[in-house]
């Protein structure tokens, strides 16, 4: 059995805490501008004070209060739009496996579509639509994940579908309905989990890429995305800028695959020993 | 054994609608299965065998294009094949069940076997689940599984092949059925186990009185489990009879082949017996009998006209022309 991945889950639970408890954690407001304290270096370097621990950006505000504010909007995003892309592409992924023949041709080609669709391209066509904001965001992030995790999931149903358990529960009277939701579900949830933290850094490298091109949440409330494309300019003098949001994605990233693969693990019945 | 039939099978047609043709999978099969009586349906690999069984149970691969399109599957005198999907479900759990050949996949992996056998009790009483429990004990006392309350928390992969069979039978019994159709249950285990799996069916199944179609290739098993049994060729049954008459007495010449190509222990090593030739293709069927093509009697008559259902003996049946002109 492995060991619980400690370090892991205690960064997951740091930033799960910071995004929570924002306004009191903070030291400073994330969006007041302070002119005169721009580009100030983190504490430790030559130049740098304790009032702003991890340094300020090009508009003087406290980066360390950004990226805890930043926290809130990325978790916010990955949750929500893992929820809904990940439910919708489980529950079509398992329909078009199980019910296969007309419904799974009609459902894997419109996954196909979703694939050739440009994901970019829809989110900011969405964004002038509908306006910028966390829903355009969540939707257009979920549009992205939906098809790639139904063509996943379908693919194990389709080798589950032909076990002979299943066969059984038909024989012992289940209903399709019951089979895909007591039999087949459980059965996937195990790849759903993995799939799941592994686009965790998708969603959150997406959130970046929208907030950069204006389809995501717009400034100037603080998101890790956003913070480093701010910095990029500056990439040269002022590295903290842009490097400290993006050691923040990294970390959360690394985490939460270790912990998914842990899940993965302790999830399976075959590794779980007396 | 009583003339009570409980499963009567009656002119059964299961076709495969394929883009290159109709293959006739089961084409004319009939037979009864009484009450507390054991009928073997042997034949090679392809013949139709468990066709005819997922036809009953009306279980057929949906995206396979497989139809039945006529014949009658009568459960105590009801039609199974005009029943609505929701009264087939109910029958399917109750009435008739089924073990099919692998132990290894015919449980779900990620489910305790507890839950497992639960999920099919509770479904029969809807009670509660510490009556559940009791029952999910006592079915795997039934099966011989020792220490029961400890297998019930365990999972599929912590048991061997021969006890996750047990289980499967545990299960499938745990209804009390009328009919068990159970699907070549031993080819899958090892000689050992077979032989100890066999005989706990047989108890079982004496002990309930329950009527078991037994799918198997294995004449040996046939002569261990079968009170009758049904010899099928190409889609369709050629012989019909006690087993004990049908091992003395074959009379299709198929079934004759069959039994001659058995290594037997009693003679000295010699070359086994085979049967020239290939099952015909269930697409292209011959006009006449289904065996003609391979048979060493074969007539014109028997290649163009299928042969009439001929009695031989006490319930033995055989669909030969040599039989119909003695």
């Amino acid at each position: 059995m492995r060991r619980v991945p400690w370090i892991p889950a205690c960064i997951i639970a740091t930033m799960v805490f910071m995004a929570v408890f924002a306004p009191l954690l903070a030291p400073w407001s994330p969006i007041d501008q302070t002119l005169r304290d721009r580009l100030l270096p983190p504490a430790w370097l030559d130049g740098g004070s304790l009032h702003h621990i991890l340094g300020t950006d090009a508009f003087g505000r406290d980066i360390l209060s950004r990226l805890i504010y930043g926290a809130r909007v990325s978790l916010i995003v990955a949750a929500l739009a893992l929820t809904a892309g990940g439910g919708v592409g489980l529950t079509i992924g398992i329909v078009a496996g199980y019910i296969g023949g007309a419904v799974d041709n009609l459902l894997m080609r419109l996954v196909d579509a979703a694939f050739t669709f440009p994901a970019i391209l829809f989110a900011l066509l969405l964004a002038v639509t509908m306006g910028q904001g966390l829903t355009t965001l969540v939707i257009a992030i979920s549009l992205l994940l939906w098809a790639s995790f139904a063509r996943i999931i379908r693919g194990e149903v389709l080798a589950l579908r032909h076990r002979d358990f299943v066969a059984l529960a038909r024989v012992r009277g289940c209903s399709s309905l019951r089979i895909m939701l007591t039999h087949i579900l459980p059965n996937v949830l195990n790849t759903f989990m993995v799939l799941v933290t592994l686009n965790i850094g998708v969603v959150i490298i997406a959130e970046a890429s929208l907030s950069f091109l204006g389809a995501g949440i717009p400034p100037p409330t603080p998101t890790w995305g956003l913070m480093i494309s701010e910095g990029r300019g500056r990439i040269a003098d002022a590295w903290w800028v842009s490097l400290i949001p993006g050691i923040a994605i990294t970390l959360l990233v690394l985490s939460v695959n270790q912990f998914g693969d842990w899940l993965r693990d302790r999830l399976d019945p075959r590794l779980r020993q007396l | 054994m009583t003339a009570d039939p409980v499963l009567e099978v009656r002119d059964l047609h299961t076709h495969f609608f394929l883009r290159r043709g109709v293959v006739k999978a089961v084409d004319g099969v009939s037979f009864t299965l009484h009450r507390g009586e054991v009928l073997g349906l042997v034949g090679e690999s392809g013949c139709g065998k468990s066709i005819t069984a997922l036809s009953v149970m009306r279980l057929l691969p949906r995206s396979g294009g497989a139809r039945t399109v006529q014949g009658q599957v009568l459960l105590n005198g009801e039609d199974l094949l005009t029943k609505t999907p929701r009264e087939m479900r109910d029958i399917r759990g109750g009435r008739i069940s089924m073990i099919l050949q692998d132990p290894q996949t015919s449980l779900n992996p990620v489910f305790s076997i507890g839950d497992q056998l639960r999920e099919a009790i509770m479904r029969r009483t809807r009670g509660r689940r510490i009556d559940a429990m009791r029952e999910a004990v006592d079915a795997l006392r039934r099966v011989d599984i020792a220490a029961p309350e400890q297998r019930l928390g365990q999972f599929p992969h912590q048991m061997s092949g021969g006890m996750k069979q047990r289980v499967v039978g545990a299960i499938a019994m745990s209804r009390h059925p009328e009919v068990l159709i159970a699907d070549e249950p031993t080819t899958a285990l090892d000689v050992t186990i077979q032989l100890q799996y066999l005989k706990l069916l047989k108890r079982l199944q004496q002990e309930t009185q329950l009527a078991i179609l037994f799918i198997t290739h294995d004449f040996g098993v046939v002569a261990r489990m079968c009170d009758r049994v049904a010899v099928m060729y190409a889609g369709r049954i050629v012989e019909c009879g006690p087993v004990d008459q049908v091992f003395d007495n074959p009379s299709h010449p198929y079934t004759q082949a069959l039994i001659a190509s058995v290594p037997k222990m009693t003679e000295t090593a010699q070359r086994l017996y085979t049967i020239e030739g290939q099952p015909p293709s269930l697409m292209d069927l011959p006009a006449g009998c289904r065996f003609a093509p391979r048979c060493p009697y074969a007539d014109p008559r028997c290649r163009n006209v299928y042969p009439d259902t001929c009695t031989v003996g006490p319930r033995h049946t055989a669909d030969c022309w040599r039989l119909a002109a003695a």
